[in-house]
């Protein structure tokens, strides 16, 4: 799968090199900023602060 | 003679389906292992800037309502006379802006009632105990926060010193209260938020605000109490009270 995805890339080494950091890092990105958020306000809500 | 490429010379793998399974799963493993790290890192960061955008979108509002000029800065002294009546919020209802300066850049929304679709909201993250007075009404008024995770307010309320100052904003009025102790109780220490805290029987008799958070982080086990009592208010078409702008300005 990512040998494919490495083979389609165009150029040199290096330019793929930099197209999959770059995606690397907006995967990343998207993760920290939208997609953990989503996870933790779904599926961990964190202790109770409220007496009662 | 041209020498082979070593890419050419080397066997192409084809892609099968345990080769794909085994590499989604160790993406899969790599994701999870992220969201522990986020989860103990920058989760609070990522989310309290949601609440904090929040907050200031909804101090513009409150501005909006009262008259205030967006920058203004009130350079009268606090009032000590009784402040203006709040009319109570609706269930869920944002009603209020809260600024602690000693937490850092700190501008939260308070919703109504201490349900979780307010404690988890990335728009409020403050609670207000529905049966607990109002900002600046002679009683208890009384929030919640979450100390870690959705936002965590309040992760760093066992920092707060004496004398710090908290500042509760409504459209009417700048309420202005001062922090006197901290007490650590178990869950069930429902007197806390009591008009006069922990003493359940006496009627109230002066302005106070109490802030719960969990303790100790990331657990429910027991509780931080936060106490402040009131040292005056403001109206808020005059604009933020001078202390708290420099406060801000300072950090």
């Amino acid at each position: 799968m990512y040998a494919a995805l490495w083979r389609i890339l165009p150029g040199p080494w290096s330019v793929r090199l930099l197209i999959v950091l770059a995606l690397v890092a907006a995967v990343a990105y998207a993760l920290i900023v939208h997609g953990y958020p989503w996870a933790m306000q779904t599926f961990f809500p964190t202790p109770d602060p409220v007496i009662e | 003679m041209v020498q082979p490429s070593r890419a050419r010379s080397r066997p192409r793998g084809r892609a099968s389906v345990a080769s794909v399974a085994g590499e989604l799963l160790l993406t899969a493993g790599v994701v999870v292992l992220g969201y522990l790290a986020w989860q103990v890192t920058l989760a609070d960061a990522v989310m309290g800037e949601r609440q904090q955008e929040a907050g200031r979108a909804f101090a513009q509002q409150l501005d909006a309502a009262s008259g205030a000029d967006g920058g203004a800065v009130a350079e009268e002294a606090l009032r000590t006379d009784a402040p203006p009546a709040e009319v109570r919020a609706d269930d869920r209802e944002s009603f209020a802006v809260v600024h602690i300066p000693r937490l850092g850049e700190f501008e939260r929304v308070v919703g109504e009632g201490t349900s979780r679709a307010v404690l988890d909201s990335l728009q409020q993250g403050l609670a207000h105990y529905e049966t607990s007075a109002m900002p600046g009404e002679v009683g208890n008024f009384a929030v919640a926060g979450h100390r870690n995770g959705q936002g965590g307010p309040f992760t760093h309320l066992d920092e707060m010193r004496l004398g710090d100052r908290v500042y509760v904003r409504t459209e009417q009025a700048w309420n202005v209260y001062e922090l006197r102790n901290h007490e650590y109780v178990p869950p069930t220490a429902v007197d806390v938020v009591a008009p006069v805290p922990r003493m359940p029987e006496v009627p109230a008799d002066g302005r106070y605000l109490t802030l719960t958070t969990c303790n100790p982080e990331w657990s429910a086990a027991g509780r931080l109490i936060a106490y402040a009592t009131w040292v005056g208010w403001s109206p808020a078409a005059d604009g933020m009270p001078a202390e708290l702008a420099a406060a801000i300005g300072e950090a």
